[in-house]
């Protein structure tokens, strides 16, 4: 019961700094609506046994890359939003788009109502702990860690050449 | 209604309001945040599926996404970068020069 | 041996090879000396071969060369036949074909492609000799082909005017016509006969004789045919005074002495195949007649003096025809011989009479008879000489043409009333028309300036004249009647009876000839008789040939270029032009409406990808 009534709330609560995202005019007011949403979702993750995870999302995700995303934003002085005219050749694409959306939803609703979930019983709790999860990424994964830590490395090698200001 | 069900559905919810500000906003920025939003709810459906069946396979592999994620968004917003230093806007209407 | 009977052949060739390499580098004289001494060569070759056939009292000399076509059944070789009859068309090529080659050194003087004149003399020469020493039809038919060929540069060779160029493109279609008659008849004698040679096919024929009469008659009908082309007779005869386009002493060579004589050679030599066809001869018969008649009429009221010589050869080869026609070969044969005669020199001395007219005084058509008169003081000799050649024309004793047109006239007589009469009219016509000609051109004022100031040929010129004129006066001896020379020397190959000479048919005939020349005499001395009449109806209809031309040109040339501008304007541009490029339209329209879903945006890229994701979803939850 309890449970309901918690994820209830923090469904309410995303659905709701989603929606501030959507509609604000300032970017900056935007960008912390999604670092709302992050935080809301850390506190999901936690209420569905990942701990590890809720530390990992709110220390990159709202810590490094909504800053980062905020520096550019005030680089650029893009917190001010112009509505401006659709060039011609996109005048059908706000129905079009609000139709599919709605449309998704209703799938989604449809999936919800109408679909039996699976009748296994539910396992017990695993435990994941940081330390269970980096025993899993150093024993059975660590093959996609390594990649993964080289693309990290070409992504900094590409965002350092991709700004420098040629001579 | 389990709360598996439930979560996914929020998921998808979450999916769908990232994706009407792809298809929506005309800001680069923007669709960029929005963007996010639709990774963070691919994670969100992970970690309930991962509760849900007690594996943590679905845990690493958020930790995955999110590094990706991390990654992306360093390159990307360097290309916002660079292209505003030519065109001194981040409307990607302005990027229509593919058209055929 | 071989040499001796190739030799003919040989050495017009070779000069043909000489003039077409090294001709543009050497002087007037020397090329056209060339040519000459080919044919002249040829012509003592041709000699030799007669001697010695001569010798060996008509028993052939056989070559064969080299194996051509071996084919499963078909077996053609390169193979020559010399025996009598060759012999004698040998001579007749290589002899009148020589002193026009000499002519033609001083008719062609100064133009500028005189060299390949010659080239395409020569070739003549021996594809004509190829013609009559071929063994098999199919060789034979290869001569046939390369003189038409001939025929046509010749006729075409000033071609910078157009109009020779269609004359000599008309020349070459009309008997392309004739030629798949030919052709056809020659598949058919290989069906009956499972050969094409000649020896062959006719011993086949004796042992099998009358058990093929019935396709005797299709085969001979089909070989007639290519003879009509090759000999202009009706229907295909509107080549010949179109031919008069080309240079004189083409027209002399080829258009009165040889080519078109190839049919009436080839009707010859498959005589027997002939004798078995009875309806197939009447027929021939009565083509040649009526051939004979309607051109010897249109020769009544042409105004070119080489139109005048055109028809009557055609109407002479109808003569020739008709002879054929009743089975009297020698008689065609024989009359072939003195044409060749007569009418190369009545064609030299026009010839003359056009190279006198061409002087730069006025500016007259130099071929115009209206525009000529009095040149018979001006130019004797060649007076002198055309005169005997048209009176041998018309048939006055004792020259040459009286004694080959009685035979004919005798033949006629003899066998079939219908022919007699009519070629008996034909004969009143030619002795009229050779009348009217000779007072028109030679005699009375001179009616223009080029007349008045016409001059006598140089003896490059006049020589061959002499000579042809000497042969006009004594040919008459080769076969006098009731079994003459010639009718002794074809007995190997023809196999005629000889009739006995008709006093009273010669005379009437000499009486009818005296008294047409006589007539012309009196109704052209005034020469405006000869302008005014071919303005009325009958003039004009005669002028025209009897319109056939005209007749020609609003069926068959009209159906032809209607079926042409069907093809070209409806088919192919209309329908498979159009649909071509409607394809190509097409694909162009289709791009453009496709291109629209390029916009450019990223935004129209990411409402279709939204799109694509939800339709697989929904085919995912739903339909599975």
């Amino acid at each position: 019961m309890t449970d309901w009534i918690v994820l209830g709330l923090l469904g309410v609560l995303s659905v709701a700094s989603a929606l501030g995202l959507l509609l604000s005019r300032n970017a900056i007011y935007a960008a912390l609506f999604l670092v709302l949403n992050f935080v809301i979702g850390a506190v999901i993750y936690l209420v569905l046994n990942a701990p590890f995870l809720a530390v990992v999302q709110i220390s990159v995700y709202a810590g490094a890359i909504m800053v980062l995303f905020i520096f550019v934003i005030m680089l650029l002085g893009a917190e001010r939003l112009t509505p401006a005219e659709n060039p011609p050749g996109l005048n059908y694409q706000r129905p079009l788009a609000l139709i599919l959306g709605v449309l998704a939803l209703g799938l989604a609703a449809y999936v919800l109502l109408t679909r039996q979930a699976s009748a296994a019983p539910v396992a017990q709790s695993v435990d994941a702990s940081p330390t269970a999860v980096g025993l899993q990424l150093f024993r059975n994964y660590v093959f996609p860690f390594e990649v993964v830590a080289l693309l990290l490395l070409a992504a900094m090698v590409g965002a350092v050449v991709l700004t420098r200001k040629t001579e | 209604m389990e709360p598996t069900s439930f979560v996914v559905f929020l998921s998808s919810v979450l999916f769908v309001i990232g994706a009407l500000g792809v298809l929506l906003r005309r800001n680069a920025l923007m669709i960029f945040m929005s963007i996010e939003l639709m990774l963070n709810a691919a994670n969100l459906a992970f970690v309930a599926f991962a509760q849900r069946w007690a594996q943590l396979a679905g845990q690493v592999f958020v930790f995955f996404v999110m590094t990706v994620a991390a990654a992306e968004v360093a390159v990307g917003l360097a290309l916002i970068v660079t292209i505003f230093r030519t065109k001194r806007s981040t409307s990607v209407d302005e990027l229509a020069q593919l058209r055929g | 041996m071989t040499l001796l009977i190739v030799s003919p052949i040989l050495f017009p060739l070779l000069g043909m090879l000489i003039n077409a390499l090294f001709g543009q580098r050497m002087r007037e004289r020397v090329v056209g000396w060339v040519a000459s001494f080919a044919v002249i060569a040829a012509f003592a070759a041709s000699v030799v071969l007669f001697v010695q056939l001569s010798q060996s009292h008509g028993e052939p000399l056989r070559l064969t060369l080299a194996p051509w076509i071996t084919a499963g059944a078909l077996n053609v070789a390169w193979g020559f036949l010399v025996d009598p009859l060759s012999a004698v068309m040998m001579l007749i090529v290589t002899g009148v074909g020589a002193l026009i080659h000499i002519y033609s050194i001083g008719y062609m003087h100064g133009d500028p492609r005189f060299a390949r004149y010659f080239v395409y003399l020569n070739l003549f020469v021996a594809a004509m000799l190829v013609l009559v020493m071929a063994d098999n039809f199919l060789v034979l038919f290869v001569g046939w082909e390369l003189v038409g060929l001939c025929s046509y540069l010749l006729i075409g060779f000033w071609f910078q005017d157009v109009k020779n160029a269609a004359a000599g493109r008309k020349a070459f279609v009309v008997n392309r016509i004739g030629d798949v008659g030919f052709v056809l008849g020659m598949l058919l004698i290989f069906a009956t006969f499972g050969t094409l040679d000649f020896e062959t096919v006719f011993a086949q024929v004796k042992v099998r004789g009358e058990s093929l009469a019935a396709v005797a008659s299709l085969i001979t009908l089909l070989l007639f045919i290519g003879a009509t082309g090759k000999s202009a007779q009706i229907p295909l005869f509107v080549w010949l005074p179109d031919a008069m386009a080309g240079p004189t002493p083409v027209s002399a060579l080829i258009h009165a002495a040889t080519m078109v004589t190839a049919g009436v050679y080839m009707m010859s030599r498959a005589h027997v195949l002939f004798e078995l066809a009875p309806t197939t001869q009447a027929l021939i018969a009565l083509v040649g007649t009526i051939t004979a008649l309607v051109a010897g009429s249109s020769a009544l009221r042409q105004v070119d003096i080489k139109k005048v010589l055109a028809y009557s050869t055609v109407s002479q080869l109808g003569f020739m025809v008709a002879a054929a026609g009743l089975g009297a070969y020698v008689a065609a044969l024989f009359h072939l011989l003195t044409h060749a005669f007569f009418k190369a020199l009545l064609f030299l001395g026009a010839g003359s009479v056009i190279h006198a007219m061409h002087a730069a005084h006025g500016d007259v058509d130099p071929q115009d008879m209206r525009a000529m008169g009095g040149l018979a003081k001006r130019m004797p000799f060649t007076f002198l000489t055309f005169v005997i050649g048209g009176l041998a024309l018309a048939g006055l004793p004792p020259l040459a043409g009286f004694f080959s047109k009685d035979e004919v006239l005798l033949a006629a007589f003899a066998d079939n009333p219908l022919v007699f009469v009519l070629l008996g009219i034909t004969a009143a016509f030619t002795a009229l028309y050779v009348g009217r000609q000779i007072v028109l051109v030679f005699l009375g004022e001179p009616r223009s300036a080029n007349a008045a100031h016409a001059h006598e040929s140089p003896a490059i010129m006049t020589m061959p004249l002499a000579v042809l004129a000497l042969l006009t006066l004594a040919g008459g001896a080769i076969n006098l009647p009731g079994g003459g020379w010639l009718h002794h020397w074809l007995e190997p190959v023809l196999h005629e009876a000889a009739k006995p000479l008709n006093v009273g048919l010669a005379l009437v005939f000499t009486l009818i000839a005296l008294g047409a020349l006589a007539l012309a005499w009196v109704w052209y001395r005034d020469a405006q008789r000869a302008r005014l009449e071919v303005e009325s109806a009958l003039g004009r209809f005669l002028l025209s040939a009897w319109h056939i031309d005209a007749v020609y040109h609003a069926t068959v040339l009209r159906a032809f270029y209607t079926l042409s501008t069907i093809c070209s304007q409806l088919i192919d541009i209309g329908l498979i032009d159009a649909a071509v490029n409607a394809v190509g339209r097409s694909a162009r329209a289709a791009a453009d409406q496709l291109r629209a879903a390029q916009s450019g945006f990223v935004r129209n890229y990411g409402l279709l990808m939204f799109l694509g994701v939800i339709v697989l979803v929904v085919y995912f939850v739903v339909v599975r």
